[in-house]
């Protein structure tokens, strides 16, 4: 008996063990394949070339990724400007002042909008966004634009975010002992002045975690931003223009005019680009938590 | 209910206290009281949490309330400050009177009136910032902003406690940086710094070793000459060393009230003499 026991506990040892190395390379072995189908492309061009050039003929074996990294961090930055406030405040509301009949209202609310596929966002972008756009916002602004711009891309983005920050934000500040908010108001604190001294100074390692996974997600985002931002290679500030970020590149074009030398490297590249980019935003925000963490 | 006519006077029994005698010191209390709560009732939609509490809680004393799990000590505790308006599915009525002002009136000035009674917990809520920050923080609420005093009553305060010297090196460092012990000594110095008339504490003992509840024992047997201490305790120990006065509660009444000699030694209902038979 005790030697079934311990071989059961053996194998499920090993068991977790073995998922746990599993999920582990998963990310490194995307890494390297990734890297060796770009590895071509790497070879006859420098880096600095490729990322920070906005020549982009691939017919003539020209590939810079700036117009398309810009694009990308521009509609990120956007939809993060966008939704960010807008969950904090949420979050802050649901857990804090609301009664609890109205945060069990929303929880499967925000769990819809989190389940809704992105191509629906898209199609939403189309009919909403983007006339919206070009025939309210843009005017408003003094600014023409067909609508399908980075600022439709914005919005779509900040939209599909929102369910995942806020989600997020609700746990973690359902996580504050009510103690520590008894405390603060004990004091003497308003209750506002309890939420910005307490729920949000010991909320902040969870606050920045959401947010680094909104713009994780928002980098990250192809069929939605694909629909509505126009797809033209652009460096401009004007939200109203077009722009062709990074997934959509790859989107649009990954299994056509292959016969172009290097240009499935560069495609295999541009998704090392965004591999790289979401791991950097992973790592900075995880040492941002774990500095704020201490506190 | 089960209410007693409140017969606070140090060494006397209640056999040798006469009607009369009864309520001459319930009127004495009556003047000198800082508390007085009248019909106060709190309910949830699952039932009654505390049933028409009639009490008057004396000015400088220490005032234990003893009674098992759930019989609604920490929601009469809280109900004093009003911390019982976070919980929105509290129903709370009657009158809780301080210092001549029924706080449970609407408009009343709720930071101030909690300014005026120090909390307690169970287990130390330091907030989330620095020793120093902690302490300095109802200051601040209170609109001081001189550095020189925030400073002094930060050193001040962290003296009466008696962690100064063991923190004056690192006030910079957050309080969770301390032991609980020590936290929940700075959480006594937070809620001094502002000045409290009261203190409320909800089992402040609960989750410190014996040294650490010996001070805190201590301090509050210091205290009591300038503040008022409203004390949740399960330790029937507790009750006897530091009690001027004892309200047993049970299933959301005041079953037996009054000097921890006759509560604790000469109970009267079979509710509290199992209990403290259980107890001991």
């Amino acid at each position: 008996m005790n030697r079934k026991r311990r071989l059961t506990d053996s194998l499920v040892n090993i068991w977790m063990r073995g998922g746990l190395y599993i999920i582990l390379a998963i990310p490194v072995f995307i890494g390297i394949g990734l890297y060796w189908k770009a590895a071509p492309l790497l070879n006859e061009h420098s880096l600095t070339d490729l990322i920070f050039s906005s020549k982009w003929f691939p017919m003539k074996g020209e590939f810079g990724f700036l117009p398309f990294i810009f694009s990308s961090v521009y509609v990120t930055l956007l939809a993060f400007i966008l939704s960010a406030p807008l969950c904090l405040f949420a979050a802050i509301y649901l857990t804090q002042f609301s009664k609890r009949r109205l945060l069990n209202f929303m929880l499967p609310v925000i769990d819809i909008l989190a389940g809704i596929p992105s191509v629906v966002y898209g199609v939403w972008g189309i009919l909403v966004i983007v006339p919206l756009v070009s025939g309210s916002i843009a005017p408003f602004f003094g600014a023409t634009s067909s609508g399908y711009s980075l600022l439709a891309g914005g919005i779509v983005l900040a939209v599909m975010c929102i369910p995942y920050m806020l989600n997020m934000l609700i746990e973690v500040f359902h996580t504050i002992p009510v103690g520590m908010k008894e405390a603060s108001l004990s004091l003497g604190a308003t209750h506002w002045e309890m939420v910005k001294h307490v729920i949000i100074r010991k909320g902040f390692p969870g606050i920045i975690s959401a947010f680094g996974l909104g713009i994780a997600k928002a980098f990250g985002e192809t069929i939605a931003v694909l629909m509505v931002v126009g797809n033209t290679l652009n460096i401009t500030l004007s939200p109203f223009k077009a722009g062709y970020p990074l997934p959509a590149l790859i989107a649009n074009n990954y299994g056509e005019m292959m016969s172009i030398p290097d240009y499935d490297s560069a495609l295999m590249f541009a998704a090392l680009l965004l591999f790289v980019v979401i791991l950097i935003i992973n790592l900075f925000f995880r040492y941002f938590i774990h500095k704020t963490e201490k506190i | 209910m089960k209410q007693m006519a409140f017969t606070y006077q140090s060494g006397l029994s209640s056999e040798s206290v006469t009607l009369q005698n009864k309520i001459e010191m319930a009127e004495e209390i009556k003047d000198t009281s800082v508390i007085s709560i009248k019909n106060l009732n709190v309910k949830t939609k699952d039932g009654d949490i505390l049933k028409n509490i009639n009490l008057q809680i004396p000015k400088n004393k220490i005032i234990v309330l003893l009674g098992p799990s759930g019989c609604g000590k920490t929601t009469l505790l809280k109900s004093l400050n009003r911390l019982t308006d976070l919980h929105k599915e509290l129903k709370v009525s009657g009158q809780i009177i301080i210092d001549g002002q029924d706080i449970m009136k609407a408009g009343q000035n709720l930071s101030a009136m909690r300014q005026r009674m120090g909390l307690l917990s169970q287990r130390p809520f330091p907030l989330p910032a620095s020793i120093y920050k902690n302490v300095a923080y109802g200051l601040k609420l209170k609109g001081i902003r001189s550095k020189k005093l925030i400073a002094h009553s930060v050193e001040t305060n962290l003296k009466r406690v008696g962690l100064w010297n063991e923190v004056k090196d690192r006030l910079k460092s957050p309080a969770t940086s301390l032991s609980i012990g020590q936290q929940q000594r700075l959480c006594l110095a937070r809620g001094l710094a502002v000045k409290p008339t009261i203190i409320l504490a909800d089992e402040p003992t609960s989750a410190l070793d014996p040294i650490s509840t010996k001070i805190i024992e201590n301090l509050f047997k210091d205290l009591k000459q300038h503040y008022t201490i409203i004390l949740v305790t399960h330790v029937l120990r507790q009750a006897l060393r530091l009690a001027d006065h004892v309200v047993f509660m049970y299933y959301g009444e005041i079953i037996e009230q009054g000097h921890p000699d006759d509560i604790l030694k000469n109970p009267k209902t079979a509710i509290l003499k199992k209990y403290l038979v259980d107890g001991n």
